[in-house]
């Protein structure tokens, strides 16, 4: 996963709530067996509409999506995040997003900003006017040409992640002692809980 | 034992935290993994690149449905039908070869157990109550019927649970939906789910875990409580409970992976353990009136679109927040529906019985008993029943519920996510309404363009025989 600590450049004036991973990436594009190629789908009935923003040469490219309540709510499919990121998109901003696609996204290098309803519609503003935005994430902060300056939140674990672009699965596999302790317990108080297929 | 009292989230969570972070983050032991093939084949890539085995390959269970025609599986001669999507058959290739190669157990497209992953879990009694249980599929939050904590997972976490058998997440807060009262004759879970649903948004669960309280849920079935908690992640919660009882215990005993003798006791006795404590606090708290739960159907593009079935189709000026009068007008748009216009006059040209919200014989045996002696109306141009397991399909057969379907003009079909998503040959094709017992009315989801209204079994039958959205009430 690539590191990501600063990211600035046009923002896609989306706003739209609730952005399903349906709307993301349609199912037909799931049959894939490798990550690669996505944006070819990606927000494939918005695009089918004339006039969208995603395919106004004014935002091509644009590294940055706004984005209303909810954002990616519904299916848990991370192919959605690898059609973002197949697209150029780093860095989500919306008032809030589902808990399982803000996961995906973060493990994909994807930042999702959370701001008050209020400062994403100032940006949205922002954008449409075609200028660009900055996304600090050691500073957590999103800013404007127009020195407007929201700081955001994030939680400490993800953050580390993004800015060293790090492997959870290599960082917990060195875990692993803790995790055998906790199963041999396991294994001893409760066994069946152990057993899965092999019951 | 903790003195302060605990929430049925709050014990089975502590049950399972191998550690602690600094920053609050907890390492999560999983119990039980589900894999089909649509999110796992890019997880396995993952651990083949980097040489990393599955960490305990008898705690994850593989079964393919997403992708998989719901046609005739094996040929006259007992061979297995080609895939026409090149695709597709990739995919379903992928795992076949994955599951084994790792020594995860798999279960065949031709096996009879083979099903929809939220149906196969619990009637193998691979799904267990206190567990942890994940799969690359949001409506994982389904084994919470069962008292289990399940939710879905990216393709990232799959690779992670087979890795390491854990996950590293932030704990969510518990939240309490409680029924009051009685369901009035003729409501059904869905009808619930939606209702509530309705009543709390689609995001009015982000960031909790529900449980669901109250002597509603008690007097359940467990296939009823699997369909309120199958659809928790359309309220935006990441997963629903149910605290396990009697009912629980008598549904999974017995079943092939579920423990046995002493063990077995031993078992139940830890599962009486779990629910919450009195006076635990829950961070949300929702109170529903059953009685006002009526026939409920959606309306629009999202989930939380709900109306009773004596209701009219809103108008965007209904809602008093702008993005959702924008939205609403979008949603109306794409459904091709005005404003006003009662629900009962909602022609409908396909009908979808099936998925992991409706699949269950209970679900089939609704259905049934409403099209029992009636025929699909001429409007209604595609109809089908799809099983969610072959286990299901069996015991529909011997009831002889499939010549109930028959006779009344539907398809009866192989096991699989059919028509819940536009992935596999079943598609509502565009422009066309389809009265669904699935869980997911988005745009596209049943295919482009497709028009969904979820509904329970019994509604969608209804819808069939009148070939308009119906009070299931009037044909009882
Ligand atoms: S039936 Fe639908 S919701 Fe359920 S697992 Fe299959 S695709 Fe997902």
């Amino acid at each position: 996963m690539q590191p990501l600590t600063r990211v600035e450049g046009r923002a896609i004036p989306l706003g739209l709530k609730n952005v399903d991973t349906d709307i993301i990436i349609p199912a037909k594009w799931l049959k894939t067996i490798s990550r690669e190629g996505l944006g070819a789908g990606a927000f494939e009935s918005l695009r089918a509409e004339p006039g969208n923003v995603f395919d106004d040469p004014a935002y091509k490219g644009a590294p940055i999506l706004i984005a209303g309540d909810n954002y990616g709510c519904g299916s848990s499919r991370e192919h959605a995040a690898w059609a973002m990121l197949d697209l150029g998109i780093r860095v989500v901003i919306a008032p809030s997003f589902s808990d399982i696609h803000s996961g995906n996204a973060v493990k994909n290098g994807i930042l999702p900003v959370v701001l008050p309803q209020d400062a994403v519609d100032r940006l949205l503003e922002v954008a449409r006017e075609g200028l660009e935005i900055a996304v600090d994430l050691e500073a957590q902060t999103v800013t404007t040409p127009y020195q407007d300056r929201f700081t955001f939140q994030i939680d400490p674990f993800r953050r580390d992640c993004l800015l060293g672009g790090l492997d959870e699965v290599g960082l917990t596999m060195a875990r692993g002692e803790a995790i055998g302790g906790f199963e041999a317990a396991r294994t001893a108080a409760q066994p069946w809980l152990m057993r899965g297929t092999a019951a | 034992m903790a003195s302060r009292p605990r929430t049925l989230y709050e014990k089975i969570w502590d049950a399972h935290v191998v550690e602690t972070r600094d920053d609050g983050t907890a390492l999560i032991y999983i119990d039980r993994h589900l894999v089909h093939e649509v999110t796992s084949p890019q997880a396995f890539e993952a651990l083949k690149v980097a040489g990393r085995p599955v960490r305990r390959p008898e705690l994850t269970l593989a079964v393919p449905d997403h992708n998989l025609p719901t046609t005739a599986r094996q040929d006259a001669n007992g061979r297995p039908m080609p895939i026409d999507d090149p695709e597709s058959a990739a995919q379903l290739a992928a795992l076949e070869v994955n599951a084994p190669a790792f020594g995860i157990r798999y279960i065949p497209a031709t096996a009879k157990e083979q099903g929809i992953v939220h149906v196969v879990g619990p009637e193998q009694g691979f799904s267990l109550p206190g567990t942890t249980i994940v799969c690359g599929d949001s409506h994982t939050a389904c084994h919470g019927g069962l008292g289990a904590l399940a939710f879905g997972i990216g393709t990232s976490e799959v690779e992670h649970v087979l890795a390491t058998q854990t996950l590293l997440l932030q704990q969510s807060k518990p939240m309490e939906v409680r029924v009051e009262g009685d369901l009035g004759p003729g409501i059904s879970a869905k009808d619930l789910i939606l209702h509530i649903i309705g009543r709390i948004g689609a995001a009015g669960g982000s960031g909790y875990v529900i449980e669901y309280r109250g002597a509603v849920f008690e007097r359940m079935t467990v296939e009823e409580r699997l369909t309120v908690c199958n659809m928790s992640i359309e309220a935006g919660a990441r997963a629903g409970l149910i605290a396990p009882d009697d009912t629980t215990f008598a549904y999974l005993k017995g079943r092939p992976m579920a423990p046995q003798g002493a063990e077995w006791d031993a078992a139940v006795a830890y599962w009486r353990t779990l629910h919450s404590d009195d006076g635990a606090a829950f961070a949300k708290s929702v109170t529903i009136n059953a009685a006002d739960v009526e026939p409920s159907v959606t309306w629009g593009t999202s989930p939380e679109d709900v109306v009773a079935i004596g209701g009219r189709v809103p108008s965007p000026e209904d809602f008093a927040d702008e993005s959702k009068r924008v939205a609403a007008q979008k949603s109306l748009d794409y459904m091709g529906l005005v404003p006003g216009t009662p629900m009962t006059e909602v022609p409908i040209e396909n009908v979808f019985i099936g998925s992991c919200t409706n699949s269950r014989i209970e679900d089939l045996r609704a259905a049934a008993a409403i099209l029992k002696g009636r025929h699909k109306a001429d409007n209604v141009r595609w109809a089908i029943v799809v099983p969610g397991s072959g286990l299901v399909k069996a015991q529909a057969e011997d009831e002889g519920l499939d010549k109930v379907f028959i006779d009344a003009g539907f398809e009866w079909r192989e096991p699989g996510c059919s028509a819940c998503l536009g992935m596999n040959p079943d598609k509502v094709p565009p422009g066309e309404r389809c009265a669904s017992t699935s869980n997911r009315n988005f745009v596209g989801r049943q295919g482009p363009g497709a028009r969904t209204h979820l509904v329970s079994p019994a509604m969608a039958a209804a819808a069939a025989v009148t070939g308009r959205l119906t009070d299931v009430r009037e044909l009882v």
